[in-house]
């Protein structure tokens, strides 16, 4: 077991890990912020994606024990930023969800896109949107959304 | 999807991190991005007792612009040079070449040197680097050694990589200012494992044409009848196509009819996108 300590959500976490244990695991288990899911736990679908040191990153392609010292920002933490205020209510409009699952991983790719991008195209959203894996919506309402949302920040800021 | 339990050290030199990978009697891992190894720990195809942290040596990270070329660090990222953190020396193919590995969140921690000290067939920068004449700089018990990545790179998952050895970086020799490239890939879907890559380079003027297949083979292979060819510059389509079986029938010898016109088309496109520049 070793001990690490990091900033979640903007708040500074102390705990003892199992070098083996996934960042993604970590979450869940051991700070109960079950907004990251796990699909795949190799890299696969997205669903389990996160903010680390201000990258989105697969949270079930890090482990806990190599996160001591970062910052973390899991989609819990993320309720208060800007961006995603506009960008989750465009999901809602969009209807860019069914079952909610992929939604967390969308959301924070969604804002990753939004950041790199001023006002990106729905081509360009799919691109950048190909690792995360919807096995509902056909991703239309998907693409839709951040599109509008995207629209939105660029008016805001012109 | 969980891995086996492993010991996990984060040494705070180069030399620590040699003498811990190089344990007598233990399975050991250097880890840096660890996007392509974590999956293989957690599906259980790859088995360690020791996992060596190695993503926080900053002799690993450096990225310089030398008279004779660039320098990479092993710890530079795909997203950094996606994004032209790393000086462009190459007329934009390395951008390139890295903004089409897997997903964004993933290049955003993958590094260059695990990708090439992993030997991924399908890899992008074993390719890249052998088409670019680079080498690899290592670090180890023994002190410290420089390779051409054509000669590292020795197979499926397999380099010349000695127990307690360490990429610390790349040297990418300076191109002239006639270099011309171009780069093919063929992916099923975005950000899946290739199934064909190509590149093509001259370096300048009077440089020898460079083509390299990769993701065909158990690993990336120089096409030196291809080359050949482009090196006179009068091939018609049908002589080229003519050379690249040639190159096929050593490198790719068991390739069915379906590969044979996937590969012979993936280096028709580099060599299209090469002529165009």
């Amino acid at each position: 077991m070793t001990e690490i300590t990091l900033h979640l959500n903007g708040t500074q976490a102390a705990h003892t890990v199992e070098p083996r244990q996934t960042l993604a695991d970590f979450l869940r288990d051991r700070c109960g912020l079950t907004a990251t899911h796990l699909g795949c736990e190799h890299g696969a679908c997205g669903a389990c994606t996160v903010v680390l040191d201000g990258q989105a990153a697969r949270s079930c392609l890090q482990l806990a024990v190599m996160c001591d010292g970062r910052s973390i920002q899991t989609l819990e933490g993320l309720r208060a930023d800007p961006v995603m205020e506009v960008l989750r209510r465009h999901f809602h409009e969009s209807h860019a969800l069914q079952c909610g699952f992929c939604t967390p991983g969308m959301l924070i790719m969604g804002r990753d896109i939004l950041q790199r991008y001023r006002e990106p195209d729905a081509q360009t959203i799919r691109h950048e949107l190909s690792g995360q894996i919807c096995r509902c919506t056909g991703y239309a309402g998907i693409v839709d959304a951040i599109v509008a949302a995207g629209r939105e920040i660029g008016t805001a800021t012109r | 999807m969980k891995a086996a339990p492993f010991e996990y050290l984060r040494p705070a030199s180069v030399a620590e991190a040699s003498a811990a990978l190089g344990r007598n009697g233990m399975t050991t891992a250097a880890i840096a991005g660890g996007q392509s190894l974590l999956p293989m720990l957690n599906l259980r195809v790859a088995f360690i007792d020791l996992l060596v942290d190695i993503s926080r040596l900053d002799e690993l990270r450096a990225v310089t612009e030398t008279p004779s070329g660039l320098q990479i660090g092993a710890l530079t990222t795909h997203a950094a040079i996606e994004d032209g953190k790393v000086p462009d020396l190459f007329g934009g193919l390395l951008r390139r070449v890295a903004g089409q590995i897997s997903y964004r969140a993933v290049r955003n921690h993958g590094t260059i040197g695990g990708s090439v000290a992993l030997a991924d067939p399908a890899a992008d920068w074993p390719g890249c680097l052998m088409a670019l004449g680079a080498s690899v700089r290592i670090a180890g018990p023994s002190g410290a050694r420089s390779e051409l990545v054509s000669d590292f790179v020795q197979g499926s998952y397999s380099t010349s990589l000695a127990a307690g050895e360490i990429i610390l970086g790349f040297e990418l020799p300076r191109p002239g200012a006639s270099l011309r490239w171009g780069f093919a890939k063929v992916v099923r879907k975005s950000g899946a494992f290739a199934s064909s890559i190509a590149f093509v380079v001259t370096p300048g003027r009077s440089a020898p044409v460079s083509v390299v297949l990769a993701a065909a083979a158990a690993r990336a292979q120089a096409c030196p009848e291809t080359a050949q060819h482009l090196q006179r510059g009068t091939a018609t389509d049908e002589a080229l196509r003519q050379a690249i079986a040639r190159d096929l029938a050593v490198h790719v010898p068991d390739a069915d009819a379906y590969q044979q016109r996937l590969h012979t088309a993936t280096i028709l496109r580099a060599i299209r996108d090469w002529r165009a520049q």
